[in-house]
C-alpha cells in the first residue's frame, strides 16, 4: 500500500538499510511515524501474537510425520491452556496425569536418542520447521542408533523433555521447540539437547541451537550442528557447559579435507 | 514479629514484615508465582491498612533477609544515614505517604532525606500510593549526574541510543547509531547489547562508538553491555571504556546468579573511575534492573518482587551511577502479565529509584507473549515523562532485532519532547543545533550531504 499524497517526510539515508534489518530511516510526519510504518509494525506484532496464541495443530503435524515415515505420540503438559501456560512455567515443565500413564506404557521406547517436538512460544515455528529439520537429522543419524518415536508435546516448556525422556528411559533427548517470537522472527525454532535426561536437570546441562528457520540457521546446518552435539554428548557422556559447540571448527576441517581429497 | 489488623468483624494476620509487604503489593503475576501474594482483594487491602500503621523505624529493626546471610542487607544497614532519616523517623508508613505528598516535601527536603531511607521503606510506602501519587512525588525529586553531559536537569529527557545488531555487525550498528543521532537521540549513552562474549570483538565495539564520539565531538558516553568481568578485562587491555554496565538484583544470591558480588562491582567502579574519561562529571556506572529477577534466580527469600527491586537500587546507589535503568517488561508475563501490571511496575520503580536518589530511566518495553502492545508503551512513557523520568530507550522503530522485544523508538522520544516541552541534556542540545540536526529544539530536514551521512560509515577499525 502506498499513499499518493506525500505528506510524510522521507529520510535521505534509506541506503543504510542495506547494513541492518533494524527499522531505520522510517521517515516522519511531524515527529511521528508515517501511517505505513505504524501499520507494518502492527502487522508484525500481530504475526508474533498469533504465533504465541494459535494452538499447534497436533493432528496435522502427526499426519505429516506419519507420511514422512516417523512414528509419533502425543502428550500434554500440566498447563491446561495457554493462559495458565504463560503464567505458570512450572506446569509447562511437568506432564499431565494422562500423559504420564501413556508414557509409562512406553517405558522402553526412548532409545539412544528421543526426538521431542514442543509447541513452546511459537506454534508457527513448529508447524513450519520441525518436520523438515527432523528429516535432515534422520538422514545423519546412523542406523545402529535406536531412535524413539517422535513425541509431540502441547503447552510445553523445554524441561518437559526431561520428564518425557525419563519415563521413556532415553539416553539423550533432542527437543525442538518454538522460541519466543520476535517482531521480525515470529517463527524461530530452538533445539535443546540433554544427555542422560531426568526431572531436575538444570538449563546449564543442555546445549542449545537457536533461530532455526530459513532466514536464520537453515535446516541442513541445524541438523549437522545437532548431530555433532549428539555425537559429542555420547562421547563425553554429558551435555551443557562442559560440551563446547565447536561444530563450526569441525565443519571447516571437513571442508578442508574435502578440498584436499578433490585435489588428490 | 506478627502483624494483625481488624476491619469490622474480620481480623487478618501476617506472619512477619515481608509477608505483610508482599500481601500489600498491588496484584502481579510474579508474586502469585512466588506464592507470596494476597489470597483475596480484602486481604490485600487489610495488609495495606496494617502496613500504614507500621513505623518507618520498624524497617531498621526487622530485616527482611537476615543481616548475617545477605551482603545487600548489610550494605543497606551499614550505609543507612540516621541524620538524614531523623526528619521522617517519627512517621508511620501511612504518615510518610501524607508527608511525601505535602508541601513540606519539596525538592530540597526529598534530597536531604534520600540517604536516610532504606529500599524497604520506599517499597512499603509505594504500596499505599496510587499511580498519581507515584508520579507526583517522583516529579519533585531531582537527581543530577554527569560524565560528558549533564543528565537529570529539570525539563530534560535523555535517551539511550540502543543500536543492537544480532551478529554485532559493525556497519549494521553504525547505521542504527547514525539513524538515532539524526533523530536527536543518544544523550544518555550510546549503549550496545552485544551478541558476543569475545574480548577482541567487544574491543572493536568500544572503538566503533568511541570513534563516532571523537570524530563528531558528541557530548555523550559509550557503553557495551557485557558482563562486568569482561569490562574489567577490556579496561586492562586499554580499550576506551566510558561507562561500566552491569545487571544487578536485590539479594546476594540473585547477584551471585548474575556472576557478581559487591566486591566485583567495586573493582570495576574503581577501574572506570581511574580512567578519568568524563569531562563534566565522573559518574561512571550504568546499572540495569527489573522486577522478577530475584525470583527467576530462586533467590527472593519470600520477599515480593517490587521490594526486591527496590533493594537493587540500594546496590546501584552505592556506586553513584550516571544511569540506572529498570527494564520493566522484558522478563515476561509470568512476572508482569499485562499492560496494567507493567505500567504500575514502571511507575513504582521510577518512584522508588528517585526517592532513593538514583538517576532512574526506564526501558518501557514488553515481549510478544505478554498481554501488552505499543499503546501500553505509549501510556507508560507518557506517565513517566510527566513524572520527570531521567531517560528512555531509543531503538530504531522500537523493535530490538537482537534481543527480540519491543521498547521505545527515536520517534517516541521526539513525541515526549514535543508534547511536554522536554529537552535533551544541555550539552547535547547544543551539539544537535551545531550539527544542524535541530533548530530551536525541533528536528530539521536532513540534507544527504550531512557529515554523519557523508563520513559516518567510514569505520576505522571495522572495515
Amino acid at each position: 500500500m502506498t499513499h499518493h499524497h506525500k505528506i510524510a517526510r522521507l529520510d535521505p539515508w534509506a541506503h543504510l538499510r542495506a547494513y541492518t534489518a533494524a527499522r531505520i530511516a522510517l521517515g516522519r510526519t511531524g515527529i511521528s511515524l508515517p501511517t505505513d510504518e505504524v501499520l507494518g509494525f502492527g502487522y508484525a506484532h500481530a504475526m508474533a501474537r498469533d504465533a504465541v496464541h494459535r494452538p499447534l495443530d497436533v493432528a496435522e503435524l502427526r499426519t505429516a510425520l506419519t507420511e514422512a515415515g516417523f512414528d509419533s505420540m502425543h502428550v500434554a503438559s500440566a498447563a491446561p491452556d495457554r493462559a495458565t501456560y504463560l503464567l505458570r512455567p512450572d506446569l509447562g515443565r511437568q506432564l499431565d496425569a494422562a500423559s504420564i500413564s501413556t508414557l509409562q506404557q512406553a517405558a522402553d521406547k526412548g532409545g539412544d536418542v528421543l526426538l521431542v517436538v514442543g509447541d513452546g512460544l511459537s506454534s508457527l515455528a513448529v508447524q513450519r520447521h520441525a518436520l523438515p529439520l527432523l528429516v535432515q537429522l534422520r538422514a545423519l543419524i546412523p542406523p545402529t542408533w535406536r531412535v524413539g518415536p517422535v513425541v509431540v508435546a502441547s503447552q510445553a516448556r523445554v524441561a518437559l523433555s526431561d520428564h518425557i525422556a525419563e519415563l521413556m528411559q532415553a539416553k539423550a533427548v533432542v527437543m525442538l521447540i518454538g522460541e519466543r517470537p520476535g517482531l521480525s522472527s515470529p517463527d524461530s525454532l530452538g533445539m535443546y539437547l540433554t544427555y542422560a535426561p531426568y526431572v531436575g536437570r538444570q538449563d546449564g546441562e543442555r546445549n542449545c541451537i537457536s533461530n532455526i528457520r530459513p532466514e536464520g540457521l537453515g535446516y541442513a546446518a541445524a541438523a549437522r550442528k545437532t548431530y555433532w552435539l549428539l555425537q559429542e554428548a555420547v562421547r563425553l557422556k554429558l551435555s551443557g557447559v562442559g560440551l563446547k559447540d565447536e561444530s563450526d571448527v569441525a565443519e571447516l576441517v571437513d571442508a578442508g579435507m574435502t578440498r584436499l581429497e578433490e585435489q588428490n | 514479629m506478627r502483624y494483625r489488623h481488624t476491619v469490622g468483624a474480620e481480623t487478618y494476620q501476617f506472619r512477619d514484615l515481608k509477608d505483610l509487604l508482599a500481601k500489600a503489593s498491588p496484584a502481579r503475576s510474579g508474586d502469585y508465582l512466588a506464592g507470596v501474594a494476597a489470597s483475596s482483594y480484602a486481604e490485600r487491602m487489610a495488609a495495606k491498612m496494617c502496613l500504614a500503621e507500621v513505623p518507618l523505624k520498624r524497617f531498621l529493626e526487622e530485616h527482611l533477609i537476615p543481616y548475617a546471610e545477605d551482603e545487600v542487607t548489610r550494605l543497606i544497614v551499614d550505609t543507612h544515614d540516621p541524620v538524614a532519616f531523623s526528619e521522617v523517623s517519627h512517621l508511620t508508613v501511612g504518615d510518610f505517604r501524607d508527608w511525601l505528598l505535602s508541601d513540606a516535601a519539596d525538592t530540597a527536603a526529598l534530597s536531604r532525606i534520600a540517604r536516610g531511607l532504606t529500599p524497604e521503606m520506599v517499597a512499603a510506602v509505594s504500596k499505599l500510593m496510587r499511580n498519581q501519587d507515584l508520579i507526583l512525588v517522583a516529579g519533585k525529586c531531582r537527581v543530577v549526574t554527569a560524565f560528558r553531559d549533564t543528565i537529570g536537569l529539570p525539563g530534560r529527557l535523555s535517551v539511550r541510543l540502543q543500536p543492537n545488531h544480532p551478529t554485532d555487525d559493525v556497519r549494521g550498528i553504525a547505521a542504527s547509531i547514525i539513524d538515532g543521532l539524526l533523530y536527536g537521540a543518544g544523550d544518555a549513552v550510546i549503549g550496545i547489547n552485544p551478541a558476543t562474549d569475545s574480548i577482541p570483538a567487544l574491543i572493536d565495539l568500544y572503538y566503533l562508538v568511541d570513534e563516532f564520539i571523537r570524530t563528531f565531538h558528541i557530548p555523550t558516553q559509550s557503553c557495551i553491555l557485557t558482563h562486568v568481568t569482561n569490562q574489567i578485562q577490556v579496561m586492562e587491555k586499554g580499550a576506551p571504556v566510558d561507562l561500566v554496565f552491569q545487571s544487578i538484583a536485590g539479594t546476594e544470591k540473585a547477584n551471585r546468579g548474575f556472576g557478581i558480588s559487591l566486591a566485583i562491582l567495586q573493582e570495576a567502579y574503581e577501574a572506570a573511575l581511574a580512567l578519568q574519561r568524563g569531562t563534566v562529571g565522573q559518574n561512571v556506572m550504568y546499572f540495569e534492573t527489573g522486577q522478577g529477577s530475584a525470583l527467576s534466580a530462586d533467590a527472593n527469600f519470600g520477599v515480593d518482587q517490587q521490594t526486591c527491586e527496590a533493594r537493587a537500587y540500594a546496590v546501584a546507589r552505592h556506586y553513584s551511577p550516571l544511569l540506572t535503568n529498570t527494564v520493566v517488561g522484558f522478563i515476561g508475563p509470568e512476572y508482569l502479565y499485562d499492560g496494567k501490571q507493567i505500567i504500575r511496575a514502571g511507575l513504582e520503580d521510577h518512584f522508588c529509584g528517585k526517592l532513593l536518589g538514583l538517576p532512574l530511566g526506564c526501558d518501557v518495553c514488553y515481549t510478544n507473549h505478554a498481554e501488552a502492545d505499543q499503546d501500553d508503551m505509549d501510556n507508560l512513557m507518557t506517565l513517566l515523562a510527566n513524572a520527570g523520568l531521567t531517560f528512555i530507550m531509543g531503538i530504531p522503530g522500537a523493535d530490538d532485532i537482537m534481543l527480540n522485544y519491543q521498547s521505545t523508538s527515536f520517534h517516541d522520544s521526539l513525541y515526549l519532547r514535543q508534547l511536554l516541552g522536554l529537552k535533551p541534556a544541555p550539552e547535547f542540545e547544543q551539539w544537535l543545533a551545531e550539527m544542524e540536526i535541530t533548530r530551536d529544539g525541533r528536528p530539521r530536514s536532513i540534507d544527504p550531504t550531512h557529515p554523519l551521512l557523508a563520513q559516518g560509515l567510514r569505520l576505522p577499525r571495522a572495515a
